[in-house]
C-alpha cells in the first residue's frame, strides 16, 4: 500500500496540483482522498497505458530489490520491461525519494552488467529530493568497490550534479574522510575534488590533508581541480597553505557532463519548480584585470578576500588554532542576501576594505556595523586611489575611462549607504579648484551631491568658489548640470537631517542651528548664481527649469523635511519666471508659490498653537517677501494690476504716466491669464474652440462664465501648478474679483 | 645632446656662521646597532608612502615572515599551492630596528630582507641578500597621535632591489594590513629645500661637491644641466642667507637658490629658474625627483628621514 501511494506521488506533481514537496507530504499524511479520487478518473487512462506497455515503477522497484542473481539483460525480457519503466518514469516525472536507495544499491552492488547499471544511474532524476540515507548507503557500496571503475565515476558525477537536491548533508559531511581517500585514484580524483569542494568546511581542513593534496600536486602537476580545492583550503586556513591563481582560468571544474542536468531541468519545469542547479564556484581571484598595471597603481579595486590577519588572531585566542573550528564565515562565500542575514554575527570584513565598494552585500553589512576603523581603512585607501588616478591632477595621464568608472562605483556605493565618503569629500575639495569642468563631468557632479554637511566656511571656499568660477564661464548645459547636482546635494542634506532628528532628538539644539545655517548658505548661493546665470543666458527657459526645480525642494523644507527654514527665491529669479514666455516655467512658479504658502501657513499655525516652544521662527521678512510676490503674481495673472500694485523694490511697478506712454489701450485690463505671454497661446486656442467662426480673436470675450471655462481649459492642458495656485491663493477672492473684472469690462 | 656645464662658485660672499641644522639630532643613533645603520647608508632607496597598517602586531614578525615567504613562493609558481612554514627558495626576515625612530610616539622602524638560499653549494655558505626594504617614521608624531588603536603608522617605506620583489612584498602588505603604497616623488620645491638644508651641514670629512641637476623642459631632445658647487662655497653662501640658526624659512631657501641662479646666469646666460630641478646631491645625501634617495652620512640620517617622513605624511593625508 505504501509503495502504491509513493509511486502516485510524482504523478500528482506532474498534474500541477501540488506545487512543492511540502504540499506533497501533506497530502500523503492527510490521506488526500478527495484529490486522489478526482485525479484517479483523469489519470486512469494514462496509468493503464503505462502499466500495460512497460510495467509500473513500483513493480520495477520491487523486482530490482528482490532480484538475487546476476541476470543478463538480453535474455531477460522482464528486466528489460522494468528497466524501461524506471527510465520512462524518471524522464517523464522524476523519481520519488524512496526509489533512490533501491536503485543505487542495485547499480553499485555489481549484480548486473555495466550496461544495466549505467542505465539505472542515468535514470536517477529526482522529482523532489534525494534522501541523504540513500547516498550514504551508496557510498558504503562504493567503498566495497564491487562495481567497475566506470560506474564509480558515473556515480560521482551524479552525486555532484544532484548535490543540491540532497535533503540533508550532515551524515554526508561525516563521510568527508572516505571521499578524501578516493583522491588517490587518478581517474576519480577530479570528481572527488569537486565533491570535496562542495563539502569542505573549515573543520575539514587539517594539516595532514593539506600535505596529502600537496603531494598529489607534486605528483600530478598543476591541475585545475586541485587548485580549486587547495584555494578553498587556503580560504579557510590561510596560515597553513597559500596559492596564487592566475585570473585567466574561467572554470576550475569540468561540468560533470552527464545525462541528468537537462532531464532534471525538464522535470523541474514540468513540476513548476525552479532548479537549484549549478553552484557558482567562488574562487578568490574574481576581478578580471583589464590590463597589466603597476602593483601599487591601485585603481584595481581589490577582490573580496578573507582577512588572513584576523583569522590568525582568532586562532591565537583559541590557542590551538591549527585545529580550531571557529565559525567565521569567509566573505568569498557570501553570495546572497539570506546568507548575509544568517551569518551576520560571524562575518568579517575582507582583508582590503576597498573591496566592499563592488559588493552590495558588504555595503549593507557596513551599514549595520558602526566601527570607526572600517571607515578609516576605507578612507585611507580611497584617498590614495583618488589622488593617484585623478586624471586632471596627475601629469602622465592615467586612463580616464577607468577613473570614470571608479568614480561611478564610489557614487553607487554612496547612494546605497545614503552617505558620502570623507575621502571623497577631501578629494573634491582638493581638486575642484584645478578641475577643468570637462573631465569626468557627470561623475564629479554626482559625487558633489554626496558631500557631507560640514562647516560652512569649508564649503564656501572649497566648493562654492570653484564651482561658481566654472559655472559662470561654462555653457548653459553645464550650468544646468551644476544646478541639478546642487539640488541633489540639498536633498541629501535634508534627508540625512530627517534621519538624524529621528535618532537623536535630544541633541537637536546644537546641530539644528548649524544645519539651518549651512542649508541657508547653499540656498543663497544657488539664488545668487541663478540670478547671474539668467542674465547671462537671456532668461533661458531651459535654465529656468533647473532653477525652479531647485526651488521646488526649497519651498517645501518646512513641511516635508521638518526644517525651520524657508527662503524665497531672489527677485532676479522670481520676476523672470513670472514674466516667462513659457508656460512650463510659469506653471512651475505657481506650484512653488503654492507650496511656499502651504509651508508658511503650517508654520504660522504651529506658532499660534504654541504647543511646542519654537526655537526657530520664520522672520517677518519672509512673510513680507512672500506677500509682495503674491501681490505681483495676482496682479499679473488675475487682476491686471501688476504695474500699479507691485510693491517689491525690484518689481514691476510703473508710473501711470510711463504706462500711458506705452500707448497700450485699456492698460488696466491687459495683463492677466488671458494676455500673459506664456498663456496667450492657450487663450487663442480657447477662443478658436469656443467660437470657431469668429476669426477676429476677441480676447475680451473671455469673461464671466467663459472666464471659468477658460480656467478649466487651462487646467485640462496640464497646468496643474496654476490650478493649485489659483485655488489656494485666489479662490476666496475670485468671486469678488471676477465680478469686479466683469464690471470693468462691462 | 646632454650638455654638462660645471662651474664652481667664487668665494666672494664667504662669511663664517655656525650652523645648527634643526633636524639634526645627534645622539639618537648612538645606541643603534652601527652595522644595521651602515646597511641603510650609501644605497639608492626608492621612496614610497604607506597608509597606516591595520592590525599589525610586532610580536608576530616571525609568523609574518613565514606567510610572506609562502606568498612569494606561491606568486612565483602561480597556480601551485605552497605549504606555509616549509623551507622555500626565498627566505624572509622581518626585524625591528628598535632605535630608529624620532620620538616615543614613533613606531620603531621595520626592516624586511629577502635572501635566496644557496642551493648547490654547501649549507654553510651564507644566503644571498636579494632585496631589502624598510618602513620608518621619524617624528611623525602629529600623524600617529590621531590614529586609532588598531593602526600602526610607518608612513615612509624605502626599497632597494629588484622591482618585482617590491611588487610582491608591497602587495602582501597591502593585502594583509589593508594599507596603500604610493611612490613618493619629490617636487623641485622640496629638492631646493633639501639642497639648502644639506649644503649648510657641517661635516668633518672632506666633503664631495654640491651638485644640482636641471632638466630643460619643452625640448625635442632631453637636455640636462649639471651645476656643481664646491661644498665650502655652498655652505658659505647658505650661512650668509640664513638669519636664525636652527630655523629655515621658504624665503631663505628662495634667496639661496636665486643666488645660485644669478651666478650661473652671469657666466652662462642661462636662466635656471626656467628649468626643472631634478636632482640634488650633497655630502649628506642625494635625492632625485622620482623619489630615489641615497643617504651618505649616518649623523644626518634622522634629519633626512624626518624630512622624508613629513613628505610621506603629506602625501597620505
Amino acid at each position: 500500500m505504501q509503495r502504491r501511494q509513493s509511486s502516485k506521488a510524482p504523478r500528482l506533481s506532474l498534474q500541477g496540483h501540488h506545487k512543492s514537496q511540502t504540499d506533497l507530504s501533506a497530502w500523503r499524511k492527510g490521506g488526500g482522498i478527495d484529490s486522489e479520487k478526482s485525479l484517479q478518473n483523469q489519470q486512469s487512462v494514462n496509468d493503464e497505458k503505462y502499466d500495460s506497455q512497460e510495467g509500473s515503477l513500483e513493480q520495477a522497484l520491487s523486482y530490482l530489490e528482490k532480484v538475487q542473481d546476476c541476470v543478463a539483460l538480453k535474455k531477460n525480457s522482464v528486466l528489460q520491461k522494468h528497466l524501461n519503466a524506471v527510465e520512462s518514469t524518471a524522464l517523464e516525472q522524476g523519481l520519488p525519494p524512496e526509489g533512490f536507495e533501491i536503485l543505487l544499491k542495485v547499480a553499485l552492488s555489481g549484480k548486473f552488467a555495466d550496461t544495466v547499471n549505467t542505465r539505472l544511474l542515468k535514470s536517477l532524476i529526482p522529482a523532489s529530493v534525494v534522501p541523504e540515507n540513500s547516498v550514504v548507503t551508496a557510498v558504503s557500496w562504493l567503498c566495497v568497490s564491487k562495481c567497475s571503475g566506470n560506474i564509480q565515476l558515473l556515480f560521482l558525477k551524479w552525486l555532484i550534479t544532484v548535490f543540491d537536491f540532497i535533503d540533508h548533508k550532515e551524515q554526508l559531511h561525516a563521510l568527508y574522510g572516505f571521499f578524501f581517500s578516493f583522491l588517490q585514484d587518478e581517474k576519480m580524483c577530479p570528481y572527488v575534488c569537486h565533491l570535496l569542494y562542495l563539502l569542505t568546511r573549515k573543520e575539514n581542513v587539517k594539516p595532514f590533508r593539506i600535505r596529502t593534496l600537496l603531494d598529489l600536486q607534486a605528483k600530478m602537476g598543476m591541475q585545475s581541480h586541485l587548485q580549486a580545492l587547495l584555494s578553498l583550503y587556503k580560504l579557510f586556513c590561510p596560515e597553513q597553505v597559500t596559492i596564487t591563481l592566475s585570473g585567466k582560468m574561467k572554470s576550475y571544474f569540468k561540468n560533470p557532463e552527464g545525462p541528468w542536468k537537462a532531464a532534471i531541468t525538464a522535470v523541474r519545469q514540468r513540476n513548476q519548480g525552479t532548479s537549484p542547479l549549478s553552484q557558482a564556484v567562488f574562487l578568490g581571484t574574481s576581478q578580471p584585470q583589464s590590463r597589466k598595471r603597476k602593483w601599487n597603481a591601485q585603481l584595481v579595486i581589490p577582490a573580496t578576500s578573507t582577512n588572513t590577519n584576523n583569522l590568525e588572531e582568532e586562532g591565537e585566542k583559541n590557542s590551538v588554532y591549527l585545529y580550531s573550528t571557529s565559525r567565521s564565515f569567509p566573505v568569498e562565500q557570501l553570495q546572497t542576501f539570506p546568507q548575509l542575514l544568517q551569518n551576520i554575527h560571524h562575518l568579517e570584513f575582507p582583508s582590503q576594505m576597498g573591496s566592499v565598494l563592488t559588493n552590495p552585500l558588504l555595503l549593507h553589512y557596513m551599514n549595520c556595523v558602526k566601527d570607526e576603523s572600517i571607515y578609516l581603512r576605507l578612507y585611507y585607501w580611497m584617498g590614495q586611489m583618488l589622488q593617484e588616478e585623478c586624471t586632471w591632477c596627475v601629469v602622465d595621464k592615467p586612463h580616464e575611462e577607468e577613473f570614470r568608472s571608479f568614480l561611478e562605483t564610489i557614487y553607487k556605493a554612496e547612494c546605497l549607504l545614503q552617505e558620502g565618503f570623507s575621502a571623497c569629500e577631501e578629494f573634491l575639495y582638493k581638486t575642484l579648484p584645478l578641475w577643468d569642468g570637462v573631465c569626468c563631468r557627470s561623475e564629479i557632479l554626482k559625487l558633489v551631491s554626496w558631500i557631507p554637511l560640514s562647516s560652512s566656511s569649508d564649503i564656501k571656499s572649497y566648493l562654492y568658489d570653484p564651482l561658481a568660477q566654472l559655472f559662470f564661464t561654462s555653457s548653459i548645459y553645464f550650468k544646468c548640470s551644476i544646478l541639478e547636482s546642487l539640488k541633489e546635494l540639498l536633498q541629501n542634506w535634508l534627508n540625512c537631517n530627517v534621519i538624524q532628528m529621528d535618532l537623536e532628538f535630544s541633541s537637536l539644539n546644537t546641530t539644528l542651528s548649524g544645519l539651518v545655517n549651512v542649508v541657508a548658505e547653499l540656498v543663497h548661493f544657488v539664488g545668487w548664481i541663478s540670478t547671474v546665470a539668467l542674465r547671462l543666458e537671456n532668461n533661458s527657459t531651459f535654465l529656468m527649469y533647473f532653477i525652479l526645480d531647485f526651488y521646488e525642494t526649497v519651498c517645501d523644507m518646512y513641511v516635508k523635511y521638518n526644517l525651520p527654514l524657508l527662503i524665497m527665491p531672489p527677485a532676479g529669479v522670481f520676476y523672470p519666471a513670472l514674466l516667462s514666455m513659457d508656460s512650463v516655467n510659469l506653471n512651475q512658479l505657481c506650484y512653488i508659490m503654492y507650496r511656499y504658502r502651504t509651508n508658511l501657513v503650517a508654520a504660522k499655525e504651529n506658532e499660534l498653537n504654541k504647543k511646542k516652544i519654537l526655537q526657530f521662527k520664520f522672520s517677518n521678512q519672509t512673510y513680507q517677501e512672500y506677500n509682495k510676490y503674491i501681490i505681483a503674481m495676482v496682479g499679473c495673472l488675475w487682476t491686471s494690476s501688476a504695474f500699479q500694485k507691485d510693491i517689491h523694490s525690484q518689481g514691476l511697478r510703473m508710473d501711470d504716466k510711463l504706462l500711458s506712454k506705452t500707448a497700450v489701450k485699456e492698460i488696466k485690463n491687459s495683463f492677466n491669464i488671458v494676455y500673459h505671454p506664456a498663456l496667450m497661446g492657450y487663450s487663442v486656442q480657447f477662443l478658436q474652440q469656443v467660437s470657431p467662426d469668429d476669426t477676429t480673436l476677441n480676447f475680451k470675450l473671455i469673461k464671466g462664465k467663459k472666464w471659468d471655462w477658460y480656467l478649466e481649459y487651462l487646467y485640462s492642458q496640464g497646468l496643474k501648478g496654476l490650478k493649485v495656485f489659483i485655488e489656494s491663493s485666489i479662490s476666496r477672492v475670485s468671486q469678488a474679483s471676477r465680478s469686479k473684472a466683469g464690471n470693468v469690462e462691462a | 645632446v646632454v650638455a654638462s656645464l660645471r662651474q664652481h662658485t667664487n668665494n666672494q660672499e664667504r662669511q663664517n656662521f655656525n650652523l645648527s641644522f634643526h633636524a639634526h639630532r645627534a645622539g639618537i643613533l648612538d645606541t643603534v646597532d652601527a652595522q644595521k645603520i651602515a646597511f641603510l647608508l650609501r644605497k639608492a632607496w626608492t621612496l614610497y608612502s604607506v597608509t597606516p597598517l591595520f592590525r599589525f602586531h610586532r610580536a608576530r614578525l616571525t609568523e609574518y615572515a613565514r606567510l610572506l615567504s609562502a606568498f612569494i613562493a606561491a606568486e612565483k609558481r602561480k597556480g601551485l599551492a605552497v605549504e606555509v612554514g616549509v623551507e622555500l627558495d626565498i627566505k624572509v626576515a622581518l626585524t625591528s630596528l628598535a632605535d630608529l625612530r624620532g620620538s616615543e610616539l614613533d613606531q620603531a622602524a621595520l626592516l624586511v630582507q629577502l635572501s635566496s638560499r644557496s642551493q648547490a653549494s654547501s649549507r654553510n655558505s651564507e644566503d644571498k641578500l636579494v632585496w631589502s626594504g624598510w618602513f620608518c617614521s621619524m617624528f611623525g608624531d602629529d600623524f600617529s597621535e590621531n590614529v586609532l588603536e588598531d593602526f600602526t603608522c610607518l608612513p615612509l617605506f624605502l626599497s632597494h632591489g629588484a622591482e618585482s620583489y617590491t611588487t610582491l612584498v608591497g602587495s602582501w602588505f597591502q593585502k594583509t594590513f589593508d594599507c596603500c603604497f604610493r611612490r613618493l616623488a619629490i617636487s623641485p620645491l622640496n629638492l631646493s629645500w633639501m639642497v639648502a638644508m644639506w649644503a649648510g651641514c657641517k661635516l668633518d670629512r672632506a666633503a664631495s661637491a654640491v651638485e644640482l641637476v636641471f632638466s630643460v623642459p619643452c625640448l625635442s631632445q632631453p637636455l640636462d644641466i649639471s651645476y656643481a658647487i664646491h661644498p665650502e662655497d655652498a655652505k658659505a653662501l647658505w650661512d650668509t642667507v640664513q638669519k636664525t640658526p636652527g630655523e629655515i624659512t621658504q624665503e631663505e631657501v628662495d634667496v639661496f637658490m636665486d643666488c645660485l641662479y644669478a651666478h650661473f646666469h652671469r657666466h652662462f646666460k642661462i636662466h635656471l629658474s626656467a628649468t626643472k630641478l631634478v636632482k640634488v646631491s650633497t655630502a649628506v645625501a642625494s635625492a632625485h625627483c622620482d623619489g630615489i634617495v641615497k643617504i651618505l652620512h649616518s649623523q644626518y640620517l634622522p634629519g633626512v628621514l624626518m624630512l622624508l617622513t613629513e613628505l610621506a605624511i603629506s602625501q597620505i593625508q
